[in-house]
């Protein structure tokens, strides 16, 4: 089970009106390399792992879900008080007409989240291979968005959840080794 | 009911929120390294730390953990306003 | 923390065509992040304070990347 806690895992700052800016976070909300993507596909995946790399996947895919409120709360302060017009000037006219400005898991350009973006094949190399993968994906869009913005204080949280994904991918290749070891060798810290 | 948040508030919930990442670090981390003693050392300190900060925190600001107990037996506090995305 | 001059960048010239019809960027950088010259984390690692950990995502400042647009001026 999960339980709640009423903070975000890191302060998010938004510094400009720039609904324009919500709309390319959408990629890290539902998009194919997102949060939501990421949680769900370690969340999944552990089931099938070995034990000694479950509570990797566990801890890691727990951290998605933190990622995505941040994602989230990003979304919110940047539209919640945008009128239609500033959202039509935004590019989010589209997104209004379907949802008003309630989020919704879809990717920058609109399209909505899918299950085929995330992979289980049960091959623990093949799926912790998918998952450094993933990680090197989204710190990938973390970059390509903050060289859209220019609003400091959201590249400040951006910044963050891009450092996370150096440190899962550094995790996930130590899961690799974990579970590539020979039995008979004990690793010696 | 609204209230406007203090400076307080948010210098509470920082420190709150650098400790408990110092705890996912150290958990990730330690989720590689099962057997690193100075590491499960210094994990259980800063679990103590967040304990103490956050018991301090709900005293003065309100329900932070689900399961906490209620300060206020006339009103359900962790319903209430503010919610993260809101302050 | 502060942008300083990163380790974690390269760097190549694509090739220019004779008709390309934008001015050319020279030079089209990329990441190449700390996770791949580590290996398996070794014990002691150095550690960045609690606050400051927070702000720069991680607690190991061997792991500490700050990114920004490169092709900003
Ligand atoms: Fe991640």
């Amino acid at each position: 089970m999960w339980t709640y806690e009423k903070k975000l895992m890191y302060p998010v700052k938004v510094s400009t009106c720039n609904p324009t800016l919500a709309k390319y976070l959408m990629e890290q909300y539902g998009g194919a390399d997102g949060e939501l993507a990421a949680a769900l596909r370690y969340l999944n995946q552990r089931y099938t792992i070995p034990d000694k790399v479950i509570g990797l996947l566990t801890d890691i895919g727990t951290e998605e879900f933190a990622h995505l409120e941040m994602i989230a709360t990003m979304i919110y302060k940047l539209t919640k008080d945008a009128t239609p017009e500033q959202l039509r000037k935004a590019g989010l006219a589209e997104h209004y007409v379907s949802h008003d400005s309630a989020l919704f898991y879809n990717n920058a350009a609109g399209v909505p989240f899918t299950a085929a973006y995330i992979q289980a094949k049960g091959d623990p190399i093949a799926d912790l291979y998918e998952d450094i993968a993933a990680e090197e994906k989204a710190r990938a869009t973390y970059q390509w968005i903050i060289d859209q913005s220019d609003d400091p204080d959201l590249n400040d949280g951006l910044r963050f959840l891009r450092e996370r994904e150096i440190v899962h991918s550094q995790r996930f290749r130590e899961a690799v080794e974990i579970i590539s070891e020979d039995r008979d060798q004990k690793k010696v810290f | 009911m609204t209230h406007s948040l203090s400076k307080e508030y948010y210098r509470d919930l920082e420190e709150i929120q650098a400790v408990d990442f110092v705890l996912f670090e150290l958990a990730l981390y330690l989720d590689t390294h099962p057997t690193d003693s100075q590491a499960i050392k210094q994990f259980n300190q800063y679990a103590l730390y967040s304990l103490k900060l956050k018991t301090a925190f709900e005293s003065l600001h309100g329900p932070l953990r689900f399961g906490t107990p209620n300060r206020n037996e006339k009103v359900w506090e962790w319903s209430q306003s503010p919610w993260p995305w809101q302050v | 923390m502060t942008h300083e001059k990163t380790p974690f960048r390269r760097s190549f010239t694509p090739f220019r065509g004779l008709y390309d019809p934008c001015p050319p960027l020279l030079k089209k950088t990329y990441v190449v992040p700390p996770n791949l010259f580590i290996g398996f984390q070794p014990p002691d690692f150095p550690q960045f304070s609690a606050i400051d950990a927070l702000k720069t995502g991680t607690l190991w400042t061997p792991f500490y990347d700050y990114y920004d647009n490169p092709y900003k001026k």
